[in-house]
């Protein structure tokens, strides 16, 4: 076994901009006003950027931000596939790339105008072909609609509820009620609010959906060794995986033998494989949360408990500030910001800092997750 | 009413409604439905089927393959029910079903589909209050836009 990227790096900086339905600026200026911030913030010069990552579904490219902001020369630059499920990624290979001396100084950064932008699933050109010919003749148009269907089969095989639903929904808008810069900063959500909300497909109502966002955000990667002396306390990469499941296919994960074990399975045994802790040791988590559903699936993928038992996981306020695992203290995708899970990671970066708007007292190690149900990635991140 | 009409009326406010475009793998699966049976890819070399279609076996590696002829019998193993915001042509149907059925022949094959109170029927023709997991449904067959003819399921015990 050679090198290893356990605590090889560590994330030195975050920024981003403000989170809202409608921002006036572009993508592009959007982008380089979080990557300028998050430089700032570890107080490192753009001229050091020698490294990008980005979603593939990112349309800045390294090219405009790097003459923006006035990179050096760039030595290292990747690209993640599948949406939200390439978030942790994005830090993952940029950690990678330091680790084994491709670059010194990584910025990894998502920049997405979904809140006023058109909703991708309404261009039907570009997701026509496979496995669309399958799926949306039949009117299984958008993702909630195809996480939907695995989550009626949750709900069927376990015994979960739309209440176990509404713990999650309620966790995460419960901190974003404490976080300003969230959507939902004032507007709190109640059992009878969720229970007579509109649907959207059911089971699944508006309030398990995720929030649709203006916004950018960005982090900076380096070497431990230059991170302990960058501004604030080093967040370190302690480990990173990437998953694509055998005989998996995307949302539509309906043609195998067991469709409600997905890519968190996968990505789960790589990262704990590789980490010196496990589960029961994560004092905070933030997992994506396009939808409710993917909570428990995830909380079971990635080890909190076991097969079937995620619904169950978040009675009781499990998921709350002082619970068995404060869930999203950012307020997550569903309440804080659906920027394709990249607040996950800047908040990850914020509670291990000591710096959360709903801090968990002492918090030393977070998971942070990507997109479930697509091709996932994850990072535990310690400080 | 003749059969006709009825026809006719079952495609009448269903324009708009997507037409699958199928890919050079997927082709045949469209071709044997317009002859009104339900086939799925399978490997010509070790018989295991596959779904969605592909070049080549996932079990044997073998390109040889073949379309399997199934009973067209199945359960429902999920479903959802969407509401706006949809296209425009599925949002004038909402609430509408959307059903995945897992076939009686090749469990590992779950097909996306309507159920539907006849083959040409609406596809908001079935009360999404009567679908249950577990119910079994039969394909039945339907000509949408492009010439192109895809299965729907109408319950075995309506």
């Amino acid at each position: 076994m050679g090198a290893t990227l356990k605590d090889a790096t560590a994330i030195a900086g975050i920024g981003q901009t403000p989170f809202a339905k409608r921002l006036p600026e572009s993508e592009k200026t959007l982008a380089c006003r979080a990557i300028l911030a998050a430089l700032d913030d570890a107080g490192i010069a753009p001229s050091e950027v020698d490294a990008f990552a980005s979603y593939t579904m990112e349309e800045t490219d390294e090219v405009e931000v790097a003459k923006a902001i006035g990179a050096g020369d760039v030595t290292f630059f990747s690209k993640v596939g599948y949406g939200g499920g390439g978030s942790c990624a994005t830090v993952a290979h940029l950690a990678a790339a330091i680790a084994t001396g491709q670059a010194s100084v990584g910025v990894a950064w998502r920049s997405r105008k979904r809140g006023s932008g058109p909703r991708p699933w309404t261009d039907t050109r570009v997701q026509l072909p496979t496995p669309a010919q399958w799926t949306r003749p039949y009117g299984l148009l958008r993702p909630a609609d195809e996480i939907g269907m695995l989550a009626r089969r949750y709900m069927h095989e376990y015994g979960a509820t739309r209440d176990h639903f509404f713990n999650v929904a309620l966790a995460c808008r419960n901190r974003a009620n404490q976080n300003p810069a969230a959507m939902m900063y004032e507007r709190p959500l109640t059992r009878e609010m969720y229970m007579t909300a509109r649907w959207i497909s059911e089971p699944l109502c508006l309030f398990d959906n995720c929030l649709e966002t203006d916004g950018a955000l960005a982090c900076v990667v380096v070497s431990a060794q230059r991170a302990r002396d960058c501004r604030r306390r080093p967040v370190y990469v302690h480990s990173a995986a990437q998953g694509l499941p055998a005989q998996h296919h995307g949302m539509v994960n309906y043609w195998n033998d067991d469709p409600l074990t997905g890519p968190a399975w996968t990505a789960a045994r790589q990262l704990w494989k590789s980490a010196d802790f496990g589960p029961q040791d994560v004092d905070v988590a933030q997992i994506y949360d396009a939808f409710t559903p993917l909570i428990p699936l995830s909380l079971e993928g990635y080890g909190f408990c076991a097969r079937g038992e995620g619904a169950a996981f978040t009675e009781g306020g499990a998921l709350e500030i002082g619970g068995r695992l404060p869930l999203n203290t950012g307020g997550g995708g569903l309440s804080e910001a659906y920027v394709h899970g990249f607040n996950l990671i800047t908040e990850g970066v914020r509670q291990l800092r000591g710096t959360g708007t709903a801090q968990v007292p002492g918090a030393a190690t977070c998971l942070v997750t990507a997109g479930e149900g697509v091709p996932t990635s994850a990072l535990l991140l310690r400080n | 009413m003749t059969q006709t009409d009825e026809r006719r009326e079952g495609q009448e406010g269903q324009e708009g409604l997507l037409a699958p475009v199928p890919d050079d793998d997927g082709a045949p699966f469209f071709t044997y439905a317009a002859r009104g049976e339900l086939r799925v890819q399978a490997c010509a070399d070790c018989r295991e089927p596959r779904f969605p279609p592909r070049p080549c076996c996932p079990h044997c590696q073998s390109f040889a393959s073949e379309w399997i002829r199934t009973s067209g019998r199945g359960r429902i193993w999920s479903y959802v029910v969407p509401h706006p915001p949809l296209l425009p042509a599925y949002a004038a149907r909402a609430p509408y079903n959307v059903i995945l059925v897992e076939l009686a022949d090749a469990p590992r094959v779950r097909l996306v589909g309507n159920l539907v109170a006849a083959a040409d029927a609406a596809l908001d023709s079935v009360d999404p209050a009567r679908i249950r997991i577990n119910a079994p449904v039969k394909a039945v067959f339907h000509e949408v836009a492009g010439g192109i003819t895809v299965p729907r399921w109408v319950l075995e015990r309506p």
